[in-house]
């Protein structure tokens, strides 16, 4: 029962973790900022609002922003929250959750490459090839936690994570953390990797693919990156905060105060770092990578 | 205990990791002199109960002394010394020593799990950490063209043997310690001074360019 209460939350809470981050960034610069729900205030707007199709599009680009939301409502069923098991939970299913978060992306270029614009291909190449190098970085981690905890899910890893495991294992799980961090920031599209907030299409690489959208289907494809960074972040903060040993609500309630928290520490990221050059990303998703197996040899020892 | 000692060679793999992938001479300096003010508690830490005590504490008041502040202040004199460039541009690329870094650390991980350590020695960590310092450091000795970066590989393959050193062989006399600690105080002494004169008379340290300084080649112009 309790496993549904973090989807409802996911559901309910994603497009929040936009509006923090927006208001730390705003509070860094010394402006007021836009209100925490603006993103809901967005998401309404755009739903109401009709879509524009370019005649050069066919049916995948429509079919993008769905199928993509799917994977990510999908991929939330199976994050665990709050100390609990997910209401979807298998052994093996974090191979699954790294493929529905491929997915999403696969559909999401494909969409981009369907409107034959060269600044979005440009965007999608970059997307794949970011991506490409950020997967072995979550993968890794996570077998990491996974030999850690003994568990082969992600409800097994996470749900069973109490500060018994962390004395266990304080050195692996702390690398994870920090590597599940980057690997956060870019598959987000967050500053280090990209600027979401810079319309030079030369630069950013996942706002240029969603150029096209507009409407409801830019509506779609904001709540599914939202999803995805609130179940990524639910990973970051299952992984840093060992909540099973605090009761049922209190764990709940510690778990959505750590990403409220993780929003806050993406916000000063983004206000005290500048982006990477194009060239110096790889190596930033690459040193996550070597992060994670340096956690999974310890882990192994 | 064992998890603070886990904590620091930890540390300390980071900090050689970084230096892999650092092209500035400045953050390679710093990394190295993080290194050196991390091993300083092993010592302490290793030592246990009985081995607790003022040996102990001058082998690490000595490490940070030598290690964390002296190599570190003749290297960045070295680097202040000649108009060296402050990239440097390495025969192994940087993404692809990080990548080389992954291979030395599972080659430590797997030798390690082949020597067996004489029990109640250590950390299961000390010998694969040992040795993947030791190894990483010869990589950027070998990997690198600049004579200043290649004296840091050699730092970090120091800090390797005596990462072995401290946690294996515990029991070695402090003299030993502070004996090999001299020795290598004065092979970067001697390297220190020679980089800077070369750095202020030659506007560079790449040593393959080392072979022009005969006189015969002179001759022949």
């Amino acid at each position: 029962m309790s496993g549904y209460a973090g989807l409802f939350a996911a559901l309910v809470l994603a497009p929040l973790l936009p509006g923090v981050i927006n208001r730390t960034k705003s509070f860094f610069a010394g402006r007021r900022g836009p209100p925490l729900l603006q993103p809901y205030f967005d998401l309404a707007k755009l739903l109401r609002k009709g879509a524009v199709y370019s005649t050069t599009t066919t049916w995948l680009f429509r079919a993008g922003p769905v199928v993509g939301l799917a994977a990510m409502i999908v991929a939330s069923a199976l994050a665990p929250f709050g100390g609990v098991s997910a209401p979807l939970a298998f052994a093996g299913d974090f191979l699954f959750f790294a493929g529905l978060l491929g997915v999403t992306r696969f559909v999401t270029m494909l969409a981009a490459l369907d409107t034959g614009s060269s600044f979005e291909g440009m965007g999608a190449s970059r997307e794949a090839q970011f991506a490409a190098l950020a997967e072995p970085a979550f993968l890794l981690g996570l077998t990491a936690v996974a030999w850690k905890t003994g568990g082969l899910s992600l409800s097994g890893m996470l749900g069973t994570n109490s500060f018994a495991t962390w004395s266990g294992a304080t050195a692996p799980l702390a690398l994870v953390c920090v590597s599940l961090l980057v690997v956060f920031l870019a598959e987000n599209a967050r500053i280090p990797v990209d600027d979401p907030n810079t319309h030079l299409e030369l630069t950013m690489f996942h706002e240029v693919m969603v150029l096209d959208h507009g409407g409801p289907d830019l509506a779609l494809i904001q709540y599914a990156a939202a999803l995805k960074m609130w179940v990524l972040g639910s990973l970051v903060v299952g992984i840093a905060l060992p909540v099973r040993s605090l009761a049922h609500g209190w764990a709940f309630a510690a778990s959505v105060a750590g990403m409220l928290v993780l929003c806050v520490i993406v916000g000063v990221v983004e206000s005290c770092l500048a982006r990477l050059r194009l060239t110096r990303v790889p190596q930033l998703l690459l040193g996550a990578g070597v992060l994670s197996l340096l956690a999974l040899f310890i882990g192994l020892k | 205990m064992n998890s603070w000692i886990d904590a620091v060679l930890v540390l300390i793999t980071l900090t050689s990791l970084v230096l892999l992938g650092a092209s500035r001479l400045g953050t390679s300096i710093r990394m190295v002199a993080l290194q050196g003010v991390l091993l300083s508690p092993l010592p302490l830490l290793l030592a246990g109960p009985s081995g607790f005590g003022p040996r102990a504490a001058m082998l690490a008041v000595a490490t940070v002394l030598i290690k964390g502040l002296g190599f570190p202040w003749l290297m960045a004199r070295a680097v202040r010394g000649g108009s060296q460039r402050r990239e440097m541009d390495p025969r192994v690329g940087y993404n692809a020593s990080l990548l080389a870094g992954v291979l030395l650390m599972v080659v430590a991980f797997l030798l390690s799990s082949r020597l067996p350590l004489p029990p109640g020695e250590g950390t299961p960590l000390v010998l694969p950490v040992a040795l993947f310092n030791i190894l990483a450091g010869m990589f950027v000795i070998a990997s690198r063209r600049q004579a200043i970066t290649q004296v840091l590989g050699y730092l970090v393959m120091e800090n390797g043997i005596y990462v072995f050193g401290v946690g294996i062989a515990s029991h070695q006399p402090l003299l030993v310690e502070l004996g090999i600690l001299l020795d290598v105080f004065a092979a970067v002494f001697v390297m220190g001074i020679v980089i800077f004169h070369m750095g202020r008379e030659l506007d560079h340290t790449d040593t393959d360019r080392l072979t022009l300084l005969n006189d015969w080649q002179k001759e022949k112009e």
